[in-house]
Parts: structure tokens; sequence; C-alpha cells
């Protein structure tokens, strides 16, 4: 939305979403780099390490964003309820229950089906079976006030002891009785020419579908009279309801939109980056999902891009080990970056305070400078940017000269 | 003569607004100082200042002749320096006294019975009358404000500071209120008052600091300066207290209510037997003490609230279990009474608040896409239409704005749907008067226009002033409805405490 205000007055710059979030990363670095040097290790060399782990050619390049896939969904389904209002925690049990839909599916159906029309069958069923997941909870949330934190995480156990059941009744693998048996490449999301490209990495159309789920969730939440819905619901129920819209109705398509999202990620994970799924076994992603979607902002951009440094973290944390790190520092930095995106308004008022600092003393470079040239006085908002800026540059060395003159004489004193 | 407090040139800004502009405020020890000032002037900014909430870009602060600097609530504490909010902060499931020894426990172990007997000692040397062992959520809102008080005066404050405090009590409880005032500065309290109405300084402060759009206007004497002289230099220009109105001009009944049953919150009747029609071209007041089932008839009216037995009918037709969105599709606008919690999503912007009952209408929206350019447009068109004043115009966000404005917003809002009815509830609530003279004009001007208005108000004023009808409820019952040209005050008020007409003839 552009703003449309006539004589806006001059203010500071305020922090960005981004900004804050880059710091967030940032100090989480220093402080992983810190984490480093107290056991006596090259930090350099351990960052140099993960990149190299995660990014040194094009395999691992792949299989950097087939681990973000995953993450990308999962982000935008705990991103997406939080936009309106709801804690996902349950998208655990959603991708778990997306997976095992896949996984049936890719067993059972012929493998002679046109691969375009097995593609969709699979992607629409588990994110069918994942919203229906994500609905239980937004249902009973809307009919019976249940948290929706309780019911997704009771879910989590539902589908947990489900997938442990339906492995061993329809997909077991007979020489391996603790999985699934291995699904078939044709019927997996991975795709020849993307294996090609990328030297046989675990990268695969699980991808494309989570950009576009990016692109379409973005579009929603932003532009159609639906997200408006979603969205006021999620930042006042009770004035949503006064205005007429159906909150019930909301959550429950919140919860349902969110689960799909989850179950997509399950069929990219156990249909895509891995072929099988092991017998009691939660997958972490879901909750990696919720320090995804904080770390973006909950915006789909914001989740597309933390996934994706997640997923380096993730991938490059491997590589540590040769260097005698333990992989765990991986782990710490991901902590310490949730721990500082969770309080980002003392990060946020930080760079507040900076950008204000700055400004004032521009205004002043601007002021001295204005008065050099006999303007005093001139209303500083009437003058363009570029004026403004060539003041600033005019002012500023006199101001300097000031400033020091100011802090000799106290230190004199 | 000492100043107990004084405020040398503040200066406050905040984004696009200068909140405070080289305000001076001078208070004597042992009186009663009001500042006076609309909502959004600064008064509130000053005070946070005082109280260490905010930082002064500029400014000095004395206190007793000291230069201080207050950097936190318990800087402010230290310096005998306490304020009564105007949202209570009181834990609802503790007691009174629990709630006043919050944060001075002492040690491990804390000593309920000596506070409690220095809580009623205090109680009874001001008047406050209030019991220790009550849980707060069980006293009454007047009670929780003397709780409020009494925890700065266990505090050993000797400033204290009240922040619109009347804001919430009923008449009575505003007598209760100026009396302790007076107690509190007749045994040497100072006692600053932040207030918009005119009639509380006159009753009982002394000296009175103005404040308009973040500037000091002037410090009068109250005494000897009219009350229509300090509104005048509250908002800048002469104002009239009256609302001016022709005779209404009544067309057909918009708005039928017929044996109206409606459960409130507690699981029992709210509103019983209700019975009540609105025509085109008038405005019917409600009057009612606070809570004798206003709300749960407004909240059945616009469709909040399920209807227990009873019809609804609106142009003719039937709504009692019709949805909010069909309502407001025929034609029924609502100012409701909470404007923070219903009527605005306070983190959004305007532009969003304007549309948030059409935005799946065209033009706002075409085939479920939203256009914001259409949006904007009529966002700008409210805001300038109803001079909503805001530091980022339809981009701010809603909470960011004053009381006033918050309400100016809704009102724009509701006005602007072109309503057949408007319920407005408590319009003018916290409001001061530039404003209140405003909405009163407003809503006057939607009843010219041949719309119907329901006004529920517990401000008596207010309904003498706008209605053409009043209707006076008591524990949920409609005692009667009479032409305001036919009654008086005293009548009114004698039937909002449930005594009907024949039965004091009887008397």
């Amino acid at each position: 939305m552009k703003s449309k205000v006539a004589n806006k007055p001059l203010e500071a710059r305020k922090a960005s979403p981004l900004l804050v979030s880059l710091s967030a990363v940032f100090l989480g670095i220093v402080a992983g780099a810190i984490l480093i040097a107290m056991i006596g290790k090259n930090p350099i060399a351990g960052f140099d390490r993960i990149i190299f782990g995660a990014l040194s050619n094009v395999r691992r390049v792949g299989n950097t964003l087939g681990m973000s896939t995953q993450l990308i969904l999962i982000g935008l389904s705990v991103a997406f309820a939080f936009k309106t209002g709801l804690f996902n925690i349950g998208a655990s049990g959603q991708m778990l229950m997306g997976g095992i839909t896949g996984s049936i599916l890719a067993y059972y159906l012929p493998l002679s089906m046109p691969r375009p029309l097995y593609l969709l069958i699979i992607i629409l069923s588990s994110g069918l079976v994942g919203a229906l997941w994500g609905f239980i909870s937004g249902f009973l949330k809307a009919k019976f006030n249940v948290h929706e934190v309780v019911s997704t995480i009771m879910l989590n156990w539902t589908a947990y002891w489900l997938v442990y059941d339906w492995i061993q009744r329809f997909i077991v693998d007979p020489t391996i009785v603790v999985k699934s048996k291995p699904i078939e490449q044709a019927h997996t999301l991975r795709a020849g020419w993307l294996t090609d490209i990328t030297n046989f990495s675990t990268l695969n159309y699980g991808f494309f579908l989570a950009v576009i789920a990016c692109v379409i969730i973005w579009f929603i939440l932003d532009k159609t009279t639906v997200g408006f819905r979603l969205k006021a619901v999620g930042s006042n129920r009770f004035c949503a309801e006064y205005a007429g819209i159906k909150v019930n109705r909301s959550i429950m398509i919140s919860m349902a939109v969110a689960g799909a999202l989850a179950g997509l990620a399950g069929l990219t994970y156990y249909c895509g980056y891995s072929n099988i799924m092991e017998m009691g076994k939660m997958p972490n992603e879901g909750f990696d999902g919720i320090a995804v979607a904080l770390l973006g902002n909950c915006s789909p951009v914001g989740v597309f891009f933390s996934a994706i440094f997640f997923g380096i973290l993730k991938m490059g944390r491997g590589s540590l080990a040769a260097t005698g790190i333990p992989t765990e520092i991986a782990d710490t930095i991901i902590a310490t970056i949730i721990y500082f995106t969770a309080t980002n308004v003392i990060l946020a008022n930080f760079w507040n305070g900076r950008f204000k600092k700055s400004f004032e003393r521009k205004e002043e470079a601007i002021a001295i400078a204005l008065s050099n040239q006999g303007r005093s006085g001139e209303d500083i908002s009437s003058l363009s940017k570029e004026e403004r800026r060539n003041l600033v540059k005019l002012g500023m060395p006199e101001l300097k000269e000031k400033r020091k003159n100011e802090k000799n004489n106290k230190e004199a004193k | 003569m000492s100043h107990v407090i004084e405020m040398i040139g503040i200066r406050k800004e905040f984004p696009g607004i200068v909140a405070n502009d080289d305000i001076t405020l001078q208070v004597e020890e042992g009186e009663i100082h009001a500042i006076l000032g609309e909502n959004g002037a600064g008064k509130s900014t000053l005070m946070s200042i005082l109280f260490g909430l905010y930082h002064a870009d500029k400014g000095v602060i004395k206190v007793r002749g000291k230069e201080v600097h207050i950097s936190s609530p318990n800087d402010a504490f230290d310096l005998g320096i306490g304020m009564v909010h105007q949202h209570f902060q009181l834990v609802h499931n503790f007691t009174v006294a629990e709630n006043i020894i919050l944060g001075k426990e002492g040690g491990f172990v804390y000593d309920i019975k000596s506070a409690s007997k220095k809580i009623k000692e205090i109680s009874d040397r001001y008047g406050l009358s209030i019991d220790s062992d009550m849980v707060i959520e069980e006293i009454t809102v007047g009670m929780q404000q003397r709780v409020e008080i009494l925890k700065m005066l266990y505090r050993d404050a000797d400033i204290l500071i009240f922040d619109e405090p009347t804001a919430v009590l009923t008449p009575q409880e505003i007598d209760e209120l100026m009396q302790i005032m007076r107690n509190l500065a007749a045994e040497g309290k100072s006692i600053i008052l932040i207030t918009h109405k005119l009639d509380e300084i006159k009753a009982v402060a002394e000296r009175c600091t103005i404040i308009r759009r973040g500037k000091l206007i002037d410090v009068v004497d109250v005494k000897s300066t009219s009350a229509e002289d300090m509104a005048a230099l509250m908002v800048g220009h002469p104002v009239s207290f009256k609302v001016e109105k022709d005779e209404a001009k009544v067309g057909e009944t918009v708005l039928e209510i017929k044996n109206l049953n409606v459960l409130n919150n507690k699981k029992v009747l709210g509103v019983k037997d209700f019975s009540l029609s609105i025509r085109r071209g008038e405005i019917v007041g409600i009057a009612g003490v606070d809570g004798n089932g206003q709300s749960e008839l407004v909240e059945a009216l616009s469709g909040l609230r399920k209807v227990e037995s009873g019809e609804i009918y609106f142009n003719g037709k039937e709504i009692t279990n019709s949805s909010i969105q069909e309502r407001n599709e025929m034609g029924l606008g609502h100012i409701p009474e909470d404007r923070q919690k219903r009527g605005l999503i306070l983190p959004a912007p305007l532009s969003t608040n304007f549309v948030i009952k059409e935005f799946y209408k065209e033009p706002y929206s075409r085939r479920g896409i939203l256009n914001f350019g259409k949006i904007e447009e009529y966002g700008e068109k409210i805001i300038n239409k109803f001079d909503v004043r805001s530091g980022e115009g339809i981009q701010s966000p809603a909470g960011t704005l004053s009381g006033g404005n918050q309400q100016k917003a809704i009102i724009g809002r509701e006005i602007e749907a072109d309503p057949e009815l408007l319920i407005a509830v408590q319009p003018t609530r916290g409001l001061d008067v530039g404003a209140i003279e405003f909405i009163h004009k407003e809503l006057v001007k939607e009843r010219d226009n041949g719309k119907a208005v329901l006004l529920v108000s517990f401000e008596l004023d207010e309904i003498f002033n706008l209605s053409d009808r009043i209707a006076v409820m008591n524990a949920g019952r409609l005692i009667d409805i009479v032409y305001t040209k036919d009654t008086d005050e005293h009548a009114v008020g004698l039937m909002m405490a449930g005594i009907k007409k024949e039965e004091r003839s009887e008397v």
C-alpha cells in the first residue's frame, strides 16, 4: 500500500522487520562464533565448514534446497496460523498424516499411471488429509472452545500412532519391519532432470510446490477478501464478530489451510526428500517450522528465506564434525536466533534509537548549513531530498568540529 | 508559595506528532490542580513523563524544588508520586488487601494482618469505606477505583495523579470521588486531576492548566473562570452545550421489538419481556443505570447475542435470528459500547477498519480480490469528512489514535455506510466537549435525514439533550417510555430506580 499522506512530517527511520530478523541472525552467528572460540577452535573455520557442507557444489546446494522444502511449507503453515491468530503447534502431526497418505498411495497406485495425473492425485490427497487434520483442531476450537495448542499436540500423538499402525498394516518393508517399503523413484516427487543437474541430490518437485505455496499464501493473505477476513479474526475476533465476519468459520478455515500446508510438507519429506517412513518417529520439522515462521516475521517471503537459511545450517552441520567442532553448535545458533527473534522488541528499540540519533545529527547539520548560507529559520520539510542531502554534507564537518570542541571542553573541566 | 511539582519546558515527540511542546506545569502543595485538554491534546503524555513512563525530549522536572530524573514508575513512587490510571491495574481474583500490598509484601512470609490494619486506618481517615477482605471481581467499579487510590496512599504517596477518573463511574460514585479528593487535599495531599469534564473541575479544582494540541494555552483560576470560557480555551473556539434541533418529523416504524427475552452472561434473563418501536426521524434514548440489560438488548438487536424468545422486526421483516452480516446489509448501523474491544482492530490501519463491514462488496473488492485503491479512497473520504486526526492518515494503526479520534473513526464508518437505523451505545464515553459536540451533531443530522437512532447512554444529560423519546430500563424491563418534552430528569431518575408513574401516584 502506497502512502498518500501529504505533508508527512519528517521523522527518523523505523527498524523494518527485515532488519530485526537480520540482526537476530547476526547475533546468533556471533553467539555461535563465541562458543566455537570457547572450545578452542577457529570460528571462521567452523562457519567455513557449514557453508562448505551446505553450498560447496551443486549436489550440496540441491540437498540444502531439498531440506529447505519442508521447512518452507511447515514455516508457511505456522505463519499462516499465526497471522490469523492461531498457534499451530501440530504441524508434525499434520505432516505425518500428509506423508502417510502420499506413501500409501505411492504403494497402491499402479506404476503405469500417467505421471502428471499421479502427482496431481498425491498432492491433492496429502493436502486434503493434512487439511482435515488441521480442521479437527479448528472445529474443536470453534465448537467447544478447546485451545488449539492442546488439541494440536494431542493430534500429533494420534497421528504418530496411526502412522505407526498403518505402516505395519499397509506398506511395511518385509525385510526391515520398522519402516515402510521404499517408494519407486517414479512414484516419488523426484524428477530425473532435477536429479541430473544437481548430481543426485534430494532436490525434487516439492521445492516448486513450496515456492508456489508461498506465492498463493501471500496472495490470499494480502490481496483477497478471504485473507482480509482471516486476518481480521486473527487480530481482533470481537471486532470481526461485530462486523459480521463468521469467526468460527474463519478459525476452521485457517486451521485447515495450515494443516494442508503441513500435509504437503509431509508429502515432500517422505515421498521426495526421503522415500521411506520410519515407525515411531515424530518429525522435528514441525517444531523447526515455528522458528522459521518467527524469523520470517510470518510473511511468506520471509518464511522462504528463513527456511533456506535454516536449511543451510541443518545441511552444513554435518561437515562441522570433521573439524572437531560438535554439530550441536549449529543447533545452538538456531536456538540463539530464536531467542533473539522472540525478543524482537529489544532489537527494534535498539535500531530505532540509533536511527533517531543519526536523524537528529543530520537535522542539526542542516540547520548549521542553512544558517551559514544565511537561510536560517527555513522549514526543513520544504526542502527536497537532494537538497537535504547536500546540506547534510555541508554542515556535517562543522558539526563534528563543534562536537569535538564540546568534548574537549568537558574533559578540560 | 512552594511548588510541590514543577515541569518546565517539557517537549515530547512521537512519530508524526509533537505531543508536548514546551509545556510548563506548576502544582502547589495541597491544591487540586486540573489539567484540561481535548483527547490527544497531550495531557496523558505529560503525566506519563511525570510518572516515569516516558522520557521528555527536553525540559526539567522539579519535585519539591529539587531537580529530579524520573526514569521509571519506581522512581516516581520513591518521590511520593502516585497515579490512578484510567484502566485499573488490579489482580481480579486477589482480595483488596492482597492487591494493595502487591509489590510491597516485605519478606518471604507476608503479614496480611498488619497490612489490613493499616489499610483500614487509611480507609477511615479519608472516608474511602473499603473492606480489605473483598475480592476485586466482586466489588463495583467505583470501589475498585478507591482501591487504586488506597494503593497509592499505602505507599505514602503525597502527590496523586488522577487520569480521567470519572470515565467509568456512575453519578453517585462521581460525587463520592469528588468528596474523597477534597478530603485528600484537606489532609495536605497534592492532586493533579486530568480530565475534560468541566463540571468536575468546577466542583473540586482550584487552578486549571489548559492544554491544546500539545501546547500550553493558559493557567486559570477555576472560581473566577466560567465553564464556557474554559471550554473555549480548550477547543480554541466557543462551544455550545445545548444541542440545537428542530421538532422531530417521524415517519414509519423501522425497528419493532416484541416481547423480547434475552439471557445475560450469568444465564439468567437480562432483558425481560421488552417491547419498543422506533420510527424514522426520531432519536429514542434508553436511560438506565449501567447493567440493567442495555448491553444485552443492544447485542440482541445487532445479532451478537441469541434471543431467548420474542421477535425483532426491521422495516417489517423479521430479523430475530438473522446473522450479523444480514443485519448490516439491511441497514443496521452500530456504534459499539467498547470501541477498543469491538469497534476497531487496533493493530490494523484505519483504511482496513473503515471497510471492516464492507470489504467483500464492490467497489472495495471484486470476485474476492481487494481493491486497495478504492479502499484508500474511501478511507480518505471518511477521515476528511469526520476530521479523524492521526499521525499517518489512513495508514495509522487505529490503536495509535487518541480515544476521541478512535470514536470519530467508528462514527464516520457507521454513518458513511448510510444505515436505516443507527444504534449508538455510549457514543461519547470518555470524550471531550469538542468531540461530544461533534458527535451529537452527527447523530441529530442522521435523525433529520430521516434515519432512526437508538441511543443508549448512562449519562442523563446526553439522553435529555438528544432524545425525542426516552425509554427507561430497570432490571431488564422497560419501565416506561415518555416524550422528552413531557418529562424531567427527576421523573426519569425515579423510573431508573424502578418506580413507575402509577405506583408513584399511589404513594
